[in-house]
């Protein structure tokens, strides 16, 4: 199925575009607001910075938007989860889908980085067989919902919220596409997520 | 709580693994992604790609190696060696490098963790400081400087890194053991991650790195010669009560 990455100019695409195309996507890149509203599928992934995130989205946070507004799918990755919340301490604004502020972590090592073990929640298509697998973080914010939407955690100094799941959006903090087979995995149930979506 | 790691570094010159001694008589070992993938599969954490030939002979980095690292690899990956500046940190970075690793850049102008840490964000920005005696020196350890590794690596958190790779010339390719005044210092000075670099040669010694505050541990020769000793090494320092990737 055709995936649509959300190009807001924050880079590492190229490895999601690769990971998703092992999960059996035809990932595609794009900047045309017009292709990422009608894509059976949207990711927003990337590392980076949220404050240049949310300003690299541009006349793509309508589009995202709009895609929720319409029930389509989004699977946002890390800062793309972020930009998921209403605001964050790194930098400004998001997109407001989802209530709540992304904060600083406070724990003793920040940033919280490397392989942590995923604590589900609740069950979800997203998260279908990895309950309890490592996956790969490296992050300095995290989002604290308002709303009950988080379907796993994980702890480094207290517990920090892994993935949320809200009607046509799922957010990973993780980076599945250097998760190993626990990565690809939660891919592959992103994949069959979206289609019943 | 998140798991210390396991990290292998291979040197790279020209596109290819070299191994040598402090950059004299390379000898080519491989591919790079080949052999990252191999170190994958065994159960290495996280790799680093050190670019050698970069910051001797004033070559670019390698950003095409870097997007096919990048298609193929599972795992994280750090790329390092001789990045000169803001736009270096980019083209390594949107080829798919997870992090970039700055050296003397960083130290001859600090302003430049800054810059990246806003544009990039710290977790994707990687300090290296190669220390000799406390001391920093940079050049791949023939130029002093005028710091302590200590001042420096807090200095270097405070600019915006948001991960130290911390090695020791004193103990680099000694196998005797990490340098573990040096480690245990700056790990209890800051609050970003510490990955302890040179002189690993048996899980002990990792475990004492651990001990001392780092997050991760660097190999390199020790598991160069035999990649199946990753698995051996990760369940001894299971065995010594590490929590480590599975």
């Amino acid at each position: 199925m055709r995936v649509v990455l959300a190009d807001y100019g924050a880079g590492n695409l190229r490895s999601v575009c690769s990971a998703l195309a092992r999960a059996g996507a035809e990932p595609v890149i794009a900047v045309d607001p017009e292709e990422v509203r009608s894509a059976p599928l949207a990711v927003v992934a990337g590392v980076g910075h949220a404050g240049a995130a949310a300003v690299g989205l541009g006349p793509l946070a309508d589009a995202l938007r709009g895609r929720a507004a319409a029930g389509r799918p989004v699977l946002g990755i890390c800062v793309g989860m972020q930009l998921f919340f209403e605001r964050s301490e790194e930098g400004g604004a998001g997109l407001g889908l989802l209530r709540g502020p992304v904060r600083r972590l406070r724990a003793r090592t920040v940033p919280h980085m490397g392989w942590n073990t995923l604590d589900t929640l609740q069950p979800s298509t997203l998260l279908a067989g990895v309950d309890g697998a490592d996956v790969y973080f490296a992050h300095s914010y995290a989002a604290e919902p308002e709303d009950e939407i988080t379907t796993a955690v994980a702890d480094h100094d207290g517990s920090i919220v892994a993935a949320v799941e809200s009607g046509p959006l799922a957010g990973v903090q993780f980076h599945p596409e250097r998760s190993g087979a626990a990565g690809a995995r939660v891919l592959e149930n992103a994949l069959r997520w979206s289609r019943s979506a | 709580m998140v798991k210390k790691r396991l990290i292998a570094c291979l040197d790279v010159a020209g596109g290819r693994v070299v191994k040598g001694v402090r950059f004299e008589r390379l000898r080519d070992v491989g591919d790079p992604v080949e052999l990252a993938e191999r170190y994958s599969e065994v159960g290495v954490d996280e790799l680093v790609f050190l670019d050698i030939t970069a910051s001797v002979e004033g070559r670019e980095p390698l950003p095409a190696l870097v997007e096919r690292a990048a298609e193929r690899l599972t795992i994280p990956f750090t790329v390092g060696g001789g990045i000169a500046g803001l736009e270096d940190a980019r083209t390594l970075l949107q080829a798919g490098a997870d992090k970039v690793a700055v050296n003397r850049a960083a130290f001859d102008d600090p302003a430049l963790l800054t810059t990246l840490a806003a544009e990039f964000g710290s977790q994707a920005v990687v300090c290296a400081i190669d220390s000799r005696a406390g001391r920093v020196v940079t050049h791949g350890g023939r130029v002093p400087r005028e710091s302590s590794a200590v001042d420096w690596a807090a200095a270097a958190v405070e600019r915006g890194a948001g991960e130290l790779l911390v090695t020791s010339i004193d103990t680099d390719g000694t196998r005797a053991g990490y340098d573990l005044e040096l480690t245990g210092a700056i790990a209890t000075t800051v609050a970003v991650p510490v990955i302890a670099s040179g002189g690993a040669g048996e899980s002990r010694h990792i475990a004492d790195a651990f001990a001392a505050g780092a997050e991760a541990a660097l190999v390199a020769s020790i598991v160069h010669e035999r990649p199946e000793r990753v698995p051996e090494l990760k369940a001894e320092l299971r065995q010594a009560g590490w929590n480590l990737r599975s």
